[in-house]
This record gives structure tokens, sequence and C-alpha cells, in this order.
């Protein structure tokens, strides 16, 4: 018996173990894959991610609506003159006044404004902290610094009208704007970007 | 009559023998049962353990019935729990068993966890036993966190949204992560159908498995006992631990007198209490999910209320993230923090149990606060509460060491 097990070959032995094991491991790395892709957003989700029309119109200077994109909630607010005077007085309380994080909107909207036309502020109705859609507070006051925008009830980040994020709250950055552009001058498209036209 | 009784058991002996050479089954039986020697001097402090087992048991069997008339669809999934609550007989009482036993299921949990606490029971030789009943903890936090989705209601929809975002505070992978876990570009249908997924198939089998696991470690190693002293190293001439009496029947005796007063509990909220004044449902989540509208006062249920407190008390949302997950998993060090000699409350000293104490302190406070909308006085007193609470694991090693501990025992002792 001792004969037998000195004759066993150690090196051959390990490398048959460590062969086995790395073909093993590629093939359960491929194989998980597909389960693994399987959890992406399915064609159809994509599909569902197809741009939508909104009508801006027919929006009264002040109003806001809620519509859906990709099952997001998107903001298009008309603002009147009086609520874009207000953009320049928060300054100072902002983060990111000039937008200068490019993740959070498309080149066009690197202004004040935020926007391709500054009366019409479009923008995705969710909190940049942990994704709650922030309540329309566009009142001016009662806190000195607040000269209406949007505010997030679940852990108190604000934004101002432009969707700026203030200083101090939880949300790191600026609400983002969705691509979109005009289809007509009262008709937006959002999902499309104005250079891809 | 006698020579019937002893074929009867002539007949039973012949088979039990017929089995037992195919399966250990009277050696199993034996070893994790009826000569599984535990410590004489156990208080009701051990009683969690069994109870843990007893809501395990309510929230399979439950589930399974709920599973039944439950459809897991964006479109139908609120109009089938109502469907169950009103139309299905006796499915108010099936669906009332299994959400008040999500909440006890935590109660019990966190005071087994609290009696390892007090007795040192995650120390040498255990540690294992603790490590595995940490990722049930964790496992358990993710299977309550699919399950509240289910009922697809406001708070099921936001309360997602929120706890989903958090993994978007990690750099680079954080967006693709999120889309990933949602399998769409928002919480939808696809989300709702995969948590139903993982809430009765995955997460259900990877409890049980850990929970066998548990149990197979801790009959390995021996229970331990509120003087936090190895009963094993006191033999009898038999082998038997001197301080150790069978697990049955004695011990299951004396459980079964803790599990009929816990059923009674259990039973007074189920029949009078099942939203427990929106502590476990919460009001908010008998409205059908709107994407369009967050609700004005967001917080997720009781039992992740001391971490969500963290969490918002950092006004960071990647260290809120951080410290969010140390403060779940940090626990998990406990067994290599504690550098005390002795390892039950009984023998220690009062740095000891002054710090145990404040984490007691901290860790309800935390969960109120938790509970309460994150604003002035609330956000301070989380903030210093968060710190005392790190502080019980961090300076742990600290304390633990310069405690004047007093001399343990032998036997074990019993206390009136």
């Amino acid at each position: 018996m001792t004969d037998d097990v000195d004759q066993i070959d150690r090196k051959r032995r390990h490398f048959l173990t460590v062969a086995t094991l790395v073909t093993g491991g590629a093939g359960m790395a491929a194989a998980a894959v597909p389960f693994l892709s399987s959890l992406k957003p399915s064609a159809r989700a994509q599909a569902l991610g197809a741009p939508v029309e909104v009508a801006v119109g027919s929006l009264e200077p002040g109003e806001m609506v809620r519509v859906m994109w990709r099952g997001r909630l998107v903001f298009v607010l008309r603002r009147d003159e009086e609520m874009l005077s207000r953009l320049s007085s928060v300054t100072e309380f902002l983060d990111d006044p000039d937008s200068q994080n490019p993740e959070q909107q498309p080149e066009f909207a690197v202004n004040e404004y935020r926007s391709i036309n500054p009366e019409f502020l479009v923008i995705e109705g969710s909190c940049t902290h942990l994704g709650c859609a922030p309540l329309a507070e566009f009142q001016v006051g009662p806190a000195d610094d607040w000269h209406g925008g949007f505010f997030c009830p679940c852990h108190g980040s604000r934004f101002d009208l432009s969707g700026r994020v203030y200083k101090s709250v939880p949300a790191p950055t600026n609400m983002r704007v969705p691509p979109y552009r005009f289809i007509r001058e009262d008709v937006i498209i959002i999902g499309v970007e104005t250079g891809a036209a | 009559m006698a020579r019937i009784e002893s074929e009867v058991g002539i007949r039973t002996n012949t088979f039990m023998k017929w089995v037992d050479d195919r399966f250990p089954f009277t050696e199993t039986l034996k070893y994790h049962i009826t000569e599984y020697y535990a410590s004489k001097n156990f208080n009701w402090w051990y009683i969690f353990g069994v109870l843990s087992m007893v809501v395990l048991v309510i929230q399979l069997l439950t589930g399974i019935f709920l599973t039944m008339n439950y459809k897991p669809a964006a479109a139908d999934a609120f109009a089938s729990v109502e469907y169950i609550m009103r139309d299905v007989e006796w499915g108010w009482l099936i669906r009332y068993m299994h959400s008040t036993g999500a909440s006890f299921f935590f109660i019990v949990v966190y005071l087994h966890m609290f009696r390892a606490m007090l007795y040192g029971s995650y120390k040498k030789p255990r540690e294992l036993i603790w490590l595995i009943g940490m990722l049930i903890f964790f496992v358990l936090m993710a299977e309550g966190f699919a399950g509240y989705l289910l009922p697809w209601g406001q708070m099921s929809y936001w309360g997602a949204q929120v706890i989903i975002s958090l993994f978007g505070a990690i750099p680079f992978v954080g967006e693709a992560l999120v889309e990933w876990i949602r399998g769409d570009y928002a919480i939808s249908d696809v989300t709702l159908n995969r948590f139903f997924a993982f809430h009765v198939i995955l997460l259900p089998l990877i409890l049980v498995a850990l929970v066998f696991l548990h149990i197979v470690a801790l009959h390995h190693v021996g229970s331990n006992n509120p003087d936090g002293i190895e009963i094993k190293e006191n033999k009898g001439p038999d082998g038997v631990p001197l301080d150790g009496i069978a697990f049955h029947p004695y011990h299951t005796t004396k459980d079964l007198v803790g599990i009929v007063v816990f059923l009674m509990i259990f039973s007074g909220v189920v029949f009078f209490a099942p939203d427990m004044g929106g502590y476990f449902l919460e009001h908010a989540n008998f409205e059908p999910a709107n994407t369009m509208a967050t609700p004005e006062h967001i917080a997720p249920v009781w039992y992740y209320t001391p971490y969500y407190a963290i969490l918002r008390a950092v006004p960071d949302k990647f260290w809120g993230f951080v410290l969010f997950g140390m403060s779940v998993v940090l626990p998990v060090f406990l067994p290599w923090l504690d550098r005390s000699r002795v390892k039950s409350i009984r023998y220690r000293g009062w740095i000891h149990k002054m710090a145990l104490s404040v984490f007691v302190i901290s860790f309800l406070m935390l969960g109120w606060l938790g509970l309460q909308p994150a604003e002035g006085l609330y956000v301070t007193l989380a903030r210093i509460f968060s710190v005392l609470y790190f502080a019980f694991f961090l300076l742990m090693p600290y304390y633990t060491t310069i405690d004047k501990t007093k001399p343990v025992p032998e036997r074990v002792v019993f206390h009136g």
C-alpha cells in the first residue's frame, strides 16, 4: 500500500484539481450571465420608455402638470415673469447654482433657468436623495431663504424653482432635467434631445 | 394483553431497527432532543429562540395560504389583498396573522439577540452561532422588506423607492445597480413580480437553511446560560453535564408554557389591534400605490426605524448610506469587539452595564425618532443617539478590557 501512496503524482493531481476548478468556475460564471441579465429592464420595459408628448400651451402661468415618462414622474411647470425673477435672488443659498454637474441635465439646460425656453421648466419629479416625489411649494417664505420651489417631505431636501438644490440638505445634486425638445411652439416631447432631432 | 403489548413492542423495535439501519433516526432524536443537555438555570430570556421558530412556522403556513389568493401584479395586487380581506373565507385572519407575525418575528428576534448580549452568548466558542444568527437577521430584514412591497399600497411603493434608491449612493455602479434591482426605470410591475419571487421562494429557502445551521452549531457547542459558564466542564460519571437537563421532556415542557403565553398575546393583537395603531400596518398603506405623489409623512415599519433614523441623521447621501450600512452590520463583530474575560452580565463591572444600558436606550430612542418627521430637535436627538450607538460598539474593545469583573462560579447559580 505504501508503494501506491508513494507513486501518487502530486503535481499532476494538483494540476488536475486546479484545472477542474477553473473550468468549472468559468462554466458557472458563464451560466450565471443569463440569469443575472434576465433581471435587467426587459425589451418591453425599454419599449415603454418611449418619448411622450406634452401640450404645454394650455398651461396657465404658474401652473404645473405631472406626466409619466419611462415610469418616472416628470413635472412641467410654466413659470411666470415674477417666478423667473426670483431665481437670481436665491443663488447664494444653492449648492450648484450654475448646473456644473453634467449628469443632472442635458447640455441645453446648463443655464439659470435649466430649460430651453425659460418659461417652461421640465424636470424629473424625483428627489435626488432617495427618489421621493417633492412637493410644489411655490410661495415665498416663511423661511428667509425660501423663494419658492420644491420641498421633499421624506427627508427635507429643498430645491428652487429651477430644481437647483439648496446647501446642507440630504440631496446631493440638482433635480434631473430629462432630455426633451419642442416639436411645436406649444408642444414638447420628453425623451428626445434637441440635438438628436 | 401483556403478550399482545410485548408483540407490538417487538414489532416497533424491529421497525425502528430497520429504519435506524438505513437512516440515523433514533441517533438524531437523541442527539438533538432527548439527550441534548441544556443548562438547568435557564430563565425566561431563553424562550425567544423557541418563539422565533414558532413565528417562522406561523409565517410559512399563513404565507403559503396567502399566495393562493394573492396576485403579484401592479394592476391586481392591491385589489387581491382586499379580496383576501373581504371575500375569502377567514382570509382576514390568515392575512392578519401574517402581518402581525412579521412584527412579532422582529420582537422575538430582537429579544433573542439581546439575550445573547446580556449573557455573552456570542463569545468563544459560540462565534459561529452568532454569525449565522446575524445572517438570519439580515435575511429576515430583506424578507420583511420584500414582503412589504407586495400589498402595493402607498407606503409599499414609496418605502421601496427610498430603500432601493439607497443603493444609488454607491459610487460609479450605484445607478446601474438600482436599475438592475428594479428591473425597470422605476418601481413597477416588474419589481413587484420579482420581489414576490424573493419573498416566497428565495429568501424563505435561505432562511430555513440558515436556521438549520444555527441549531446544528448550537447543539454542537451547547447552549450558554445566564451564568455564562461552560456546563460541559463539569460532567457526572455518566458523561452528562451536572448542570444540564435534557431538552426533552424538561425544557420542552417549560417552553410549552411560554408558547401558550406568547400565542395569547399574539392572538390579542391579531383579533383586537391588527394594525397596532399604525405601527404594524401603516395607515398610508391602506391607499393603493400612487406613482405621482409621495405620502406627506413617510417612515418604514417600526422594526427598521433605528437604522432609518441613523440614515436620516446624516446630511449627506453617500455617508448616510455608509453609516446606515455600518449600523446594521456592526453587531456581527461583537465576538471580537468584546474583550471581557467573563461572558455574563452577572459577573461584569459597572462600565459594561452602563454601556449596555446606553445602547438599549439609544436603540429604542432611534427607533422612536425614525418614526418622527426629520426636522428640528428630532434630527439633533437622532445625531446624539447615533453617536452613542456607534460608541457602544467601537469603544467596546477598550471599556471591556478595563472593566472590573467578578469571580465566576464553578457551577450554575439560581436566582429566585
